[in-house]
């Protein structure tokens, strides 16, 4: 990203206050309500640091896990959680086609994947949809936040989300998930993930442009031979599916989505109502069938 | 930095981080880039987003090499013979012999044409060692390696060797024939003694084969990076290098540099933007730590420290054998008497020998890890530990722990209570009561533990890996009695001189007489870092009128100067140019010279007198940098001009004039201003105390035999062979495996930083080795399953990660497995594991004394250590 002109007018590091709209310096954008931001995690660029987890961390004052060695390449956090809302995923896939370990690499990352998962920002989303109470809403920036003191602890929520982002935290009994950094949006900063990518594999954005700027990169990728390379969650693609028309968290991806332990196929809890409904319903009816014609018979 | 300055002239990375960007080609060896220095690593991808290849050659595969294009394994410590076979490569090239572009760059920038004495024999004529071997004295004599006639001052105070110690008369005078013509050369590189021919020679036997056979890199990937290299140079493009720890960790790591400072030579690509050689530094001010320096064996600013082993007697001495008679360093007089100037003002004159005889002379060598060994053997009785946390870095820890329980006193200044200040209540030897100890109960060292202040608690400046000054302010005020480093060494300084204040008696002039007058504030006395940064800065004497550059400094007592190379950086009393912040806009020049202060004179690229032509032309528009105006008669473009701003191209030095001294003895085509020739030396014909040429050598403990010459390491290593510190012998069968140590992304070197933050100590909470599956599967080793790793040092207890990252490798005919382990880990803060540097040994590099952490053997085995405590300990 090159320097934005508005760079030259901050050149003290002391300042009076809070640069006014700092998003647009450091991801070039402006952050207005009514407007649609989310993320584009890119992981081409990812060097897997895992500076996203520990500005998340720092920002949203979450807690660290239990200190253990997982054993899962460089992963120790395992998963999103109710306390952990950017988790850094460790694929290992060394070998080439014929086995070997591989020397000549596809440009960008290759052969050990590095994902920054986060919570995708559904539209719709099965969240808020299953959500009883209204804790959990859509903010003006086209953003899902739970807000913790209306909720009710009742973890609809938590098998709603296709992705496994919600959970409910043992000590307050309350269900938790990145805000996409609401606080700092209202404030016209950037979440403070993409604000720590040292190579803007996490992009933040309005998410038209965001849309217009990943599809490039796919192009881009392609032609420089990483044919593999897709997007999961802009509308139209994986990720996207089942009522869910877009993730407002979306990713460049080079593998399948199950490697990246995401679903290939998710889908909007509403969608799942109706055949389930119907398949209860036919069930009864064919029990009762049964029992009738066993009676019958009788 | 000895690799760098002794081949370019100044110990520092010659390009700008951001400059990488500008690259068509970058090599990262010797570094793990994207783990080690993030940050940087974004300007690598930049590179890639213009369409760079980007090459990866280390023993492990890491998170940089899955960002890589060209992923090379190569076994530690075998760098060397990889690099001699791309330098091997190269020169024997079509396109290197045929492009007129590299002809012109290297006869006129470098000295590959210069001729050395006849008498000089190389390496590959005695079987691994050159001419001049004292088996004796264990070192060289380099009068051989000199150029025919003349005797080359090193452009080295840190590693200065003199040709001919033993009469440095007769070398004085010998230098003189360099102020009365230029070097012998023949530019058609026919001459059988002139450096293209030695190289050629030298490097004929480090074939694809060779290289495959003793690094274990495929012939086929190893070719694929040659080619890389050579489709990437000349004219319109160009390729970066970036090395960091993975190199210098090395007994051959001062070499290991110097090769891929010859094959940039060689490509054309220092001085020009996209090119030169990144040194990326193992901290954020380690660049400064040796600018300033915390080195013993340095004064500010890389002037020689007096030394009892040189004829360093008196001051007039001492500056006539340690000031060359050309290039830059010919100022030398100028810098020392400032610098005397501004450390005992008005108490320094002509008449007292600017009070030169106050400053110790060194007897030996005083780094750390024979510092270490004189504290185990009581030689030393006191110790102060400022951001240093030696039970974790120090090598062979179990030793430094004997030595620090020898020690009377030791203070130890840190954010939080480290291993160094607890060894003597936690460490395992402690804790066994019935063990060998040193046991807990009989240690009387007394330890002094004082809360150390955060950086965003004071105000200073840090220098980063591209030579760049960036000021920081106080952002808050540190906690209760935490206070800075500075804040400690001003009042200690006071305090001492307080105490000397009535004494007669002279050994203590220096500390009455030191000029100690910093401006402090508030009720705590904090001193003033700018008015520090000023004084480092210089100013006229007495008037403190700050001064602009160093060309302003004067030999006669009328300027003070603290550190020469960073005067400019506070040119007015009124403008700190390291705090400055003005980054170029997207159209501008792409140096941001108004961002931070570079030394020298604030030059981003440094040599770029190379990035035109012999003419003075850009070699390129696609590379255009600096260049000639011939009609405003100085050098413009891009950046300050590391040149004298106003020598023309074509200025030859008229020697029937009479001698001409400093840079005025080197032609209009001379980019490397401080040395005494004005070239990049390809040959080094002084400075290094190891080779002219690297040349490859097993790491001091090997499982192989040197593949390559009957000489199995580096002839003058520093070896330490005692009952404490005992070394394996070549391909023990006791310790069969490689290991290799590193550093995580998720902490940060000792890990006081980082093992005591739970959102960093959660990401890699508890040492490891890596081990590949091959040897996990010959040893039933399964993931997670604990395993002991011994040396003949000792033996820690880990966890086994296996993965595929690692590698066994085939070495002359035998495979050898390797395993690598990061050794941030101690008992202390919410991270926890065994200390690994009890495997490592106290070794050194004979330039540096760096030891080799990168490449020693050990054995494993399945299963737990007894110990009293079981397991690792937490707090």
């Amino acid at each position: 990203m090159s320097v934005h002109p508005r760079a030259r007018e901050y050149t003290e590091s002391l300042l009076p206050g809070v640069i006014p709209q700092e998003a647009e310096l450091t991801a070039g954008t402006r952050i207005e309500p009514g407007r649609s931001y989310g993320f584009f995690t890119d992981t081409t660029l990812c060097i897997g640091c895992k500076a996203c987890e520990v500005a998340c961390k720092e920002w949203n004052e979450l807690p660290a896990e239990e200190f253990k060695l997982t054993g899962d390449s460089y992963d120790n956090t395992g998963a999103l959680s109710a306390t952990t809302w950017r988790h850094v995923s460790f694929i290992e896939k060394l070998k080439d086609a014929n086995g070997d370990r591989a020397t000549e690499l596809a440009p960008f990352q290759s052969n050990w994947l590095m994902m920054s998962d986060v919570c995708k920002h559904c539209s719709p989303a099965p969240c808020l949809e299953s959500c009883p109470t209204g804790a959990l809403f859509r903010t003006e920036f086209d953003t899902v936040v739970v807000q913790q003191d209306i909720c009710n602890g009742c973890g609809y929520c938590v098998p709603a989300c296709p992705f496994g982002v919600v959970e409910v935290n043992v000590p307050d009994g309350k269900a938790h998930k990145c805000t996409l950094c609401y606080d700092r949006l209202k404030g016209g900063l950037e979440p403070a993930c993409a604000k720590a990518c040292p190579t803007d594999s996490i992009q933040f954005g309005e998410i038209s442009a965001l849309h217009d700027r990943a599809r490039k990169r796919v192009e881009s990728l392609h032609a420089q031979g990483r044919s593999d390379a897709y997007l999961y969650g802009a509308p139209d693609t994986l990720g996207a599916t089942n009522g869910i028309n877009r993730l407002n968290a979306f990713f460049l991806l080079t593998d399948r989505p199950e490697v990246y332990n995401l679903p290939p196929q998710p889908s909007l809890p509403s969608r799942r109502v109706l055949p389930g409904l119907l398949s209860g319903l036919a069930t009864m009816a064919a029990i009762a069938i049964t029992a009738i014609v066993a009676l019958a018979g009788e | 930095m000895p690799s760098l300055g002794a081949t370019f002239g100044r110990g520092a990375a010659t390009t700008a981080q951001w400059d990488i960007a500008n690259a068509d080609c970058v090599v990262i060896m010797g570094s793990n880039m994207a783990e080690n220095h993030p940050i940087a690593f974004r300007f690598v991808m930049q590179a890639k987003e213009k369409g760079a290849t980007i090459i990866h050659a280390d023993p492990r595969f890491t998170r940089t090499s899955a960002l890589c294009d060209i992923y090379a394994p190569v076994r530690a410590g075998s760098d060397i013979a990889f690099l001699g076979g791309l330098i091997n490569y190269i020169i024997n090239s079509e396109r290197w012999l045929n492009d007129a572009f590299f002809r012109e760059y290297v006869v006129n920038y470098t000295n590959i044409a210069t001729i050395i004495e006849d008498n000089f024999q190389d390496a590959s004529e005695l079987d691994g060692l050159f001419s001049g071997w004292q088996a004796e004295k264990l070192s060289y004599n380099v009068d051989s390696w000199q150029y025919r006639g003349m005797d080359i001052p090193a452009t080295l105070a840190e590693a200065y060797v003199h040709p001919s110690t033993e009469d440095p008369d007769k070398a004085i005078e010998k230098q003189q024939e360099l102020t009365r013509r230029l070097p012998p050369s023949d530019r058609t590189l026919q001459d059988p003694k002139c450096v293209y021919q030695i190289l050629k020679r030298h490097y004929a036997a480090y074939t694809p084969e060779m290289v495959e056979r003793v690094s274990g890199c495929p012939k086929k990937t190893f070719l694929k990076v040659a080619e890389t290299l050579l489709n990437n140079a000349g004219r319109e493009r160009t390729g970066a290098w970036c090395y960091a720890v993975g190199w210098t960790h090395h007994t051959t790591g001062v070499q290991m540099i110097r090769a891929a400072a010859i094959i940039q030579c060689l490509l054309g690509n220092i001085g020009r933007p996209g090119g030169g050689i990144l040194a990326l530094r193992g901290h954020c001010s380690i660049q400064g730590s040796t600018d300033v320096p915390t080195l013993y064996n340095m004064l500010p600013g890389y002037l020689p420290q007096p030394s009892a082993m040189k004829p360093h007697k008196n001051f007039d001495r001492y500056v006539e054998v340690e000031t060359p008679p050309t290039g830059w360093w010919h100022n030398f007089p100028k810098y020392i008497i400032s610098l005397l100037r501004a450390w005992y003002g008005n108490a320094a004159s002509a008449e007292n020998e600017w009070r030169y005889p106050w400053i110790p002379k060194i007897v030996a060598d005083h780094s750390q890890e024979p510092m270490m060994l004189a504290i185990a053997d009581g030689l030393i009785r006191g110790l102060l530990l400022i951001g240093q946390n030696p039970v974790i870095g120090g090598h062979n820890s179990k030793l430094v722990r004997k030595g620090l329980a020898n020690l009377e006193w030791m203070v130890v200044r840190e954010t939080f209570e480290n291993e160094t200040a607890s060894f003597w209540y936690k460490s395992p030897e402690a804790k066994d009561t019935n063990g060998a100890g040193p046991r807990a109960q009989d240690i009387k060292t007394e330890i002094f533990l004082l809360p150390a202040a955060l950086p965003g608690e004071k105000e200073g400046s840090f220098t980063n890996t591209q030579r760049l000054l960036q000021w920081h302010d106080k952002v808050v005020e540190p906690p209760g009695d935490c206070r800075s480093d500075l804040w400690f060494m001003f009042h200690l300084g006071k305090r001492l001189k307080q105490l000397y204040a009535n004494s007669q008696d002279p050994k203590d002039e220096p500390i009455k007489n030191l000029t100690w007058d910093y401006p402090t504030q508030g009720a705590q006395e904090v001193p003033s870092a700018d008015a520090v940064l000023k004084e480092i800065n210089g100013y006229t004497w007495p008037e403190r009128k700050q001064i602009e550059d160093f060309k302003e400094l004067k030999d006669d007592g009328s300027t003070a100067c603290g550190v020469w190379i960073y005067t400019g950086v506070y040119p007015r009393a009124d403008f700190n140019h390291a705090r400055s912040r003005k980054p170029d806009l997207p159209d501008g020049p792409g140096t941001h010279l108004d961002w931070g202060f570079a030394w020298p004179s604030n030059r981003r690229i440094m040599y770029n007198r190379a990035s035109a032509d012999a003419e003075g032309k850009p070699w390129s528009e696609r590379k255009r940098y600096m260049w000639w105006d011939g009609e405003k008669q100085q050098w413009t473009g891009k950046d300050n001009p590391d040149f004298s701003s106003n020598k023309a191209p074509d200025y030859q030095p008229d020697f029937s004039q009479g001698p001409k001294n400093g840079v005025d003895a080197h032609d209009g085509k001379a980019p490397f201003m401080m040395s005494a020739d004005g070239k990049a030396w390809i040959f080094v014909p002084s400075g290094l105390k190891d080779a002219p040429l690297p040349t490859h050598y097993e790491p001091v403990e090997s499982p192989v035999r040197n593949p390559m010459y009957g000489q199995q390491e580096n002839p003058p290593v520093k070896k330490w062979a005692r009952a404490d510190n005992p070394y394996h012998r070549v391909g023990d069968p006791q310790y069969p495996y490689v290991i290799t140590t590193y550093r995580l992304t998720e902490h940060h070197s000792g890990a006081i930083p980082t093992r005591f933050v739970p959102s960093l100590a959660e990401l890699q909470p508890e040492g490891f080795a890596e081990i590949p599956p091959e040897l996990a599967a010959e040893k039933s080793i399964a993931n997670l399953d604990w395993i002991v790793i011994s040396t003949a040092r000792g033996e820690i207890e880990s966890r086994a990660l296996i993965t595929e990252r690692l590698r066994p490798f085939e070495i002359a005919g035998r495979r050898i497995y390797q395993i690598g382990m990061p050794w941030h880990f101690g008992w202390q803060g919410y991270a926890t594991g065994d200390v690994v540097n009890v495997l490592s040994s106290i070794v050194g590099d004979p330039n540096t004394t760096i030891h080799e952490g990168k490449a020693f053997t050990c054995n494993l085995r399945k299963g737990r250590l007894q110990r009293p405590q079981q397991g690792v300990a937490r707090t």
